[in-house]
């Protein structure tokens, strides 16, 4: 059964149309992160659950019950937000406690419930501390403590590590994941990081201009994009696209580049691709795609293609080695020291197995 | 580092002269009300009285004049009260859910750009009609009304300077809309509450004009009470300085008890358009 389902919503704000029909089913349990560009409604869609925000059009249902009407407080939500929203003129224990009182939990329940997500989130030395006294990373933890002190149906994250220094937020992405993990809660988060999406994510909500471009498992996302959308938004560093054309020869299928190099498409895809040729395409390759050749005998599916690189970006464990092909400026993730300085020829093998092919006029992934 | 000190020195001296200068006056009004009559006309003036004489406060409280002070307490004090509830509920609605739109907001302060002399007559016929006149409802009122428009817009200054995430999340939390506004919203807006209810409170207790023309002899206020000392003939200073600083101590006292919220409210959000 489905703790939240979504049906057909839509929101506007004066002459914007923030959220434009979406449907949404999420499963007892499940962490779906809300993921898309600033703008996208994601943040809305989040709200309007919340109660925050009024559906314009289309239904909430928490737990079987719609709850387009009930205010927020009946909603049984929990909700980090993205600037901690902690109140400043109470402590810390006051703050993680707020949300029990405004409930009339019993005392003894209050103390005992605060003191155990404090003991989970690593501030039980801070319970006595104003807001002031604390660091970025106390903050978020204080409030993620606010949230997960109440049992809840449904957990809400709006964009909680946005104002953490990278370092904290990689830490915290950890502790939330580990926090979903022993509580086994309902949570939807809010991000527009996508790395935090994939490694968060039991499952993605990817959203474009107020829709639903796509979801599901975030590897299943990467893996399987719908559209170029998708396949560009998710994967650091993105997706290379170059323009092509499919051409279609007796035996298989190939690219051709703009710049005339043609790369053969492997033959497990000729039944799918046989009948677009001619067809303008975009083809699709991520940077872990393209690899340093060895001297002989290449996979199947791979095709040999000498580079001349033109930019190199080390980072210790990989380097991202940057060369045109097809007239578009394409990023390889190397090995540290498969290329040692920009000029050099390498010989790179690209495995065609994993690429993705885009119809430039739908934007839709055709294979 | 000679150099440093020197002007240290100097810029104290400077600040410690300007502030005798501008407190003199105190100074010189409390002396007056402890002097007897000789010394207040002594010439060369005496700097301080001999002693310590309390007869002018005495003739005060036993001619009752001192009631006057009392009068205005409960005026002032009952005015600013209502105001402050009035208007801060007002300001809430006005920040949070921008009730009558864009310029509801300024239509309410330009109320306070009134010169109140203009109304005065008006309002004393539109008094004589309800028979509100020499009443401490009347004047309670009417201070209530000229103090909303002012309320309304430092506490929707203030109310807006609040996140309002902080109420979302306490909405979420399980909090009416109301124990939001008890239980968040005053709490946040603490110091611009009593910065803007020590304003109200000064402008009602310093009003004369209409405290002049709506009362006679029932709810006197103390403004009013200290013009009844300057005669024809002479000038009771003695009761004119002891009746001033009795007028003054309120404000002193609760200025001085209130002082951080003063400073800081007036430093925080005052000025949101």
């Amino acid at each position: 059964m489905a703790d939240l389902r979504i049906k057909g919503l839509h929101k506007y704000y004066g002459s914007v149309h923030a959220v434009r029909g979406v449907d949404l089913e999420i499963a007892a349990g499940e962490f779906t992160v809300l993921v898309g560009q600033s703008g996208c409604g994601k943040s809305t869609l989040l709200r309007t659950i919340a109660g925050l925000e009024d559906a314009d059009e289309g239904t909430i249902e928490i737990g079987g019950e719609v709850v387009n009407d009930e205010p927020p407080r009946r909603r049984d939500i929990a909700m980090v937000f993205q600037n901690y929203a902690l109140y400043p003129y109470l402590t810390v224990y006051d703050n993680i406690a707020f949300g029990l009182r405004a409930r009339r939990t019993p005392a003894g329940e209050i103390n005992a419930k605060v003191r155990q997500a404090a003991g989970m989130l690593a501030i039980d030395h801070l319970l006595d501390r104003f807001p002031r006294q604390l660091s970025g990373g106390q903050l978020q933890r204080v409030a993620i403590g606010r949230a997960v002190v109440r049992s809840a149906r449904l957990y809400l994250f709006d964009e909680p590590l946005s104002n953490l220094d990278a370092q904290l937020r990689d830490e915290m992405r950890g502790e939330i994941k580990r926090l979903h993990q022993e509580l086994g809660k309902t949570m939807i988060y809010v991000t527009h990081d996508q790395i935090e999406a994939m490694t968060m994510a039991d499952r993605i909500v990817l959203l474009r201009d107020g829709r639903i471009e796509q979801q599901g498992a975030p590897l299943e996302l990467y893996e399987r994009p719908a559209t170029r959308y998708v396949a560009g938004f998710l994967g650091s560093p993105p997706m290379n696209f170059i323009q092509a054309e499919l051409l279609g020869d007796g035996g298989g299928v190939a690219v051709r580049l703009t710049d005339g190099t043609t790369l053969p498409l492997p033959a497990s895809r000729t039944p799918r691709l046989a009948p677009l040729a001619g067809q303008p395409v975009v083809l699709g390759l991520r940077p872990e795609h393209i690899a340093r050749a060895p001297a002989a005998g290449l996979r199947a599916g791979q095709v040999r293609h000498t580079a001349r690189i033109d930019l190199l970006l080390p980072t210790g464990a990989r380097t991202y080695a940057t060369f045109a092909l097809g007239g578009a400026p394409v990023v390889a993730e190397l090995q540290a020291h498969d290329v040692s300085k920009t000029g050099e020829q390498l010989e790179l093998a690209i495995d065609m197995n994993r690429s993705v092919l885009i119809d430039p006029t739908t934007d839709h992934v055709i294979a | 580092m000679r150099r440093r000190r020197l002007s240290t020195v100097l810029r104290t001296a400077a600040a410690v002269l300007l502030t005798m200068l501008f407190l003199f006056p105190i100074y010189w009004l409390f002396m007056i009300s402890f002097k007897t009559a000789e010394e207040i006309f002594a010439f060369p003036p005496k700097w301080w009285p001999s002693r310590i004489g309390l007869g002018s406060y005495a003739v005060l409280f036993k001619d009752g004049d001192a009631t006057t002070v009392a009068n205005s307490l409960v005026i002032a004090g009952a005015s600013t009260l209502i105001a402050m509830f009035l208007g801060t509920l007002a300001a809430y609605s006005l920040a949070r859910w921008r009730t009558g739109g864009e310029h509801l907001a300024n239509w309410i302060i330009s109320q306070r750009m009134v010169p109140p002399i203009a109304v005065v007559f008006p309002i004393f016929l539109l008094y004589v009609f309800l028979g509100w006149v020499d009443t401490r409802v009347g004047l309670i009122l009417l201070y209530t009304a000229f103090n909303l428009p002012y309320v309304i817009w430092m506490m929707r200054g203030y109310i807006l300077d609040i996140p309002r995430a902080l109420e979302e999340a306490a909405l979420v939390d399980g909090l009416t809309p109301w124990q939001v506004l008890w239980q968040v919203v005053l709490p946040m807006s603490r110091a611009g509450l009593f910065a803007t209810a020590i304003f109200t409170f000064v402008f009602a207790w310093n009003e004369f004009i209409f405290a002049l023309v709506l009362t006679r002899t029932e709810v006197t206020t103390y403004t009013v009470q200290v013009t009844h000392y300057f005669g024809g003939q002479s000038n009771f200073w003695a009761k004119i300085s002891a009746m001033s600083v009795l007028g003054t101590l309120p404000i002193f006292i609760v200025v001085g008890f209130l002082q951080k919220y003063l400073v800081r409210g007036i430093s925080m959000g005052a000025v949101k358009g």
